[in-house]
């Protein structure tokens, strides 16, 4: 079924932001309207074929989503118009297992973003997401064979029911919160894994997220159970187009690590400054278990994202490394959430923040701990470099405890560029913008050096493209 | 032919007070000059004008590389015209390897024309250029890996600055105070190096209150600042004068000035005290 697709041709032009490109839209096979009701979600559900009860979920969180108020803390989303949006749309006919049958527009919009290449260099399985759907899929053959399930979760809905139902939106009940209601009413795609116990993977599993239609909005729904004793490293990376209207990216991401497993997910946010990004991701870590977020964000309009990790039994330990990067007409409010429910629990949070051409960076975050969790500890550092005086950075930590017997530490620092430090690395042969990029590049350093090489390399590109051009 | 660095009536105001009052001097590549005088003479002023600190404000007079004035470039075009400054304070950059920084100022010194994200010179060629020099200076080589300036000791700064100077190979090196705060031996280790690197290729100004890094590097000129401007210059013998006998035969030989810097005190004795 394929319906008019209206041509948006306001496109301001991609400027800096290298990603700004756009793909035409006109062979689209399904776009809804613009707008947002029960309508719009039944039609969804009904597309995917779902189940009586997914349908019933997204129609409950619906009803939830418009009960609930917009939040009045965080950033600024006035201009945030749910009526004006795309809920789903759908560029072509399923998902493809080689980049061949992947239509021609879309398979080279992810050559210009390196995934192939990628692919084929360094990890173990790919999804790429365009708009609402998976259009490209894959999985090393060796770890199908162990059992590790690595699909979109419409798939996973289908082919794995039972995994599916018992876990989704446990970990984050669609009433959590606005966004994660709206998402649960109108998600789509999305990663699924499984990783059955005591299987290690050893390369990332990397999904790459593209919004390719003004207006759009994605919402895909990640779901990751690391078994026993296994381990996971899945990378996510997003970009798209420039536009002179808004667009919406709210996902839900949800991990279950079971005792002994370890699971580090790490983003690379790098949307075009005219997404919200907000987005609610959280994991459940059981006994003797890790869960790492490293959190990159470096584009959108809008970011409103707290990683949160609850500690479930003893021995779980959690950790969130948080970049956030706002340049001119950002907000990046990130930050962290450690819930300490069992005792002998520790975590550990990193933050550093930059900002730039009037952009707004702020750390907020919570530890928390339950009357249980005794024997804790909790070490939570955020650091902030401030660029230039019309440029702002703020902390909000929040230390919720009902418990003496733990130990909870918190540092926060902010610094502006010395005069003495650009002098220095000027002195030494290096142009103003060279000298500002290296000092962002070393305050980032002791995070990038926890990412893998390839990444470590794209998150330094991408600092110096932000860098270039920004003094004067 | 030797590169020329010519200073002439040079006046340089920090928040719009006067601190060089007129200073003149010229440096020849191969040269070695002393430059000597009290605390607040403005000998650390006429560096960092040098090379072009912004809070150092040039109100008259000019700075010439061979007859190319060098007032309105900024840092680093005079860093890729052989301007060096062995600083007295090295800061810190946190999360930046010795390695990377050096890598990118050696590149931009020898191709003074590179823009921003042209490539740089061969890690390989570099690393064993880095590796030599190193050894050459007695350091460890896995200073090399460490961040910029952190956590080093001030000896270990220092020698970070003779590294520098030995890889960017400039045609003018002013060192500030490179020997202050310093043990005899690290004071050794730096003289000798500067020793090494010194040649004909190389106009030397030494900061200094001691005489022992113009032991290892005898100076042809020896210029005594007093209250913002240069009073007298003679060769090595008044260097070594100065250090038995300090300042108080100067004063007298220049009562307008040893007035003019007691006036100073008076009203900015803070400035003169601490860096």
């Amino acid at each position: 079924m394929t319906m008019d697709v209206p041509v948006l041709e306001d496109d301001i032009g991609v400027g800096d932001y290298q990603y700004g490109f756009h793909d035409p839209t006109d062979k689209y096979v399904f776009q809804s309207r613009r707008g947002l009701d029960r309508q719009i979600v039944e039609q969804i559900s009904e597309m995917k074929n779902e189940p009586a009860w997914m349908r019933k979920f997204r129609l409950d969180a619906l009803d939830t989503f418009f009960q609930k108020p917009m939040p009045t803390w965080g950033g600024d989303m006035r201009d945030l118009d749910f009526q004006n949006m795309f809920y789903y749309v759908k560029a072509s006919q399923g998902q493809e297992k080689s980049w061949d049958d992947v239509p021609d527009d879309i398979r080279k919009t992810y050559d210009r973003l390196g995934i192939p290449e990628a692919e084929k260099k360094y990890l173990a399985g790919v999804k790429a997401q365009y708009e609402s759907e998976v259009v490209y899929g894959s999985l090393q053959e060796d770890l199908a064979k162990q059992g590790v399930i690595f699909t979109d979760t419409d798939s996973a809905l289908k082919d794995y029911p039972d995994l599916v139902r018992e876990y989704f939106g446990t970990v984050i009940p669609s009433a959590d919160n606005k966004f994660a209601a709206l998402n649960s009413a109108v998600w789509s795609g999305g990663s699924f894994i499984y990783v059955p116990k005591g299987v290690k993977i050893e390369f990332p599993l990397q999904a790459y997220f593209r919004i390719n239609t003004q207006n759009m909005g994605q919402f895909e729904r990640t779901l990751i159970i690391v078994d026993e004793g296994a381990s996971v490293h899945y990378v996510e990376g997003c970009t798209a187009p420039t536009y002179s209207s808004d667009s919406l990216h709210s996902a839900v991401v949800e991990i279950l690590v079971k005792r002994g497993g370890r699971c580090r997910y790490t983003t690379i946010q790098n949307w075009s400054n005219n997404v919200y990004n907000l987005v609610t991701k959280r994991a459940k870590a059981y006994g003797d278990s890790l869960m790492e977020w490293v959190d990159g964000n470096l584009g959108s309009k809008l970011t409103m994202k707290y990683p949160a990790i609850y500690l479930m039994e003893p021995g779980a330990r959690g950790e969130t490394l948080s970049i956030a990067f706002a340049g001119k007409g950002q907000h990046q409010d990130a930050g962290a959430k450690m819930v300490h429910c069992a005792p002998h629990t520790s975590s550990r949070v990193i933050s550093k923040s930059i900002s730039k051409d009037g952009g707004r960076a702020s750390y907020r975050g919570l530890v928390k701990a339950t009357h249980e969790a005794h024997h804790c500890k909790s070490n939570v550092v955020c650091d902030a470099l401030i660029l230039d005086s019309h440029s702002r950075s703020d902390t909000y930590p929040y230390i919720e405890v009902n418990q003496d017997n733990l130990t909870i530490e918190h540092e926060a620092s902010v610094s502006k560029i010395a005069e003495e430090q650009l002098l220095y690395l000027m002195s030494r042969g290096m142009s103003e913008t060279e000298a500002s990029a290296m000092i962002v590049t070393g305050f980032i350093e002791p995070l990038v050096k926890e990412l893998p090489m390839e990444y470590a390399v794209e998150m330094n590109r991408l600092i110096e493209l932000q860098m270039e051009g920004s003094v004067g | 032919m030797s590169s020329l660095l010519k200073i002439t009536d040079l006046h340089v105001s920090v928040d719009e007070k006067p601190i060089l009052k007129g200073v003149s001097l010229e440096i020849r590549q191969g040269e070695i000059h002393a430059l000597m005088g009290p605390n607040g003479s403005g000998k650390s002023t006429l560096a960092y004008t040098l090379v072009g600190h912004p809070k150092y404000e040039i109100t008259s007079g000019t700075i010439e590389v061979d007859g190319a004035p060098l007032n309105d470039l900024d840092p680093c075009e005079r860093a890729r015209l052989g301007l060096f400054l062995a600083f007295q304070y090295p800061v810190t950059i946190p999360g930046v390897k010795v390695a990377d920084f050096l890598r990118h100022a050696v590149t931009n010194i020898r191709n003074p024309a590179r823009k921003e994200g042209e490539g740089l010179i061969p890690m390989r060629d570099f690393r064993k250029e880095l590796k030599e020099r190193m050894e050459g200076l007695g350091m460890d080589v896995e200073f090399a890996r460490r961040y910029l300036n952190e956590g080093f000791s001030g000896g270990e700064k220092k020698r970070m600055e003779i590294l520098q100077l030995a890889m960017l190979q400039p045609k003018f090196a002013i060192l500030d105070e490179t020997d202050s705060g310093l043990d005899s031996d690290a004071v050794r280790v730096v003289s000798e190096g500067l020793q090494k690197l010194a040649g004909p290729q190389m106009g030397v100004l030494i900061i200094t209150h001691h005489e022992r890094l113009l032991e290892y590097n005898v100076p042809q000129f020896t210029h005594v600042m007093l209250a913002g401007k240069i009073v007298e210059t003679g060769d090595a013998s008044l260097a070594h004068e100065l250090h038995n006998h300090g300042y108080a035969t100067v004063r007298q030989r220049h009562p307008t000035e040893a007035a003019e810097e007691q006036e100073r005190e008076k009203t900015a004795p803070a400035a003169t005290a601490v860096r």
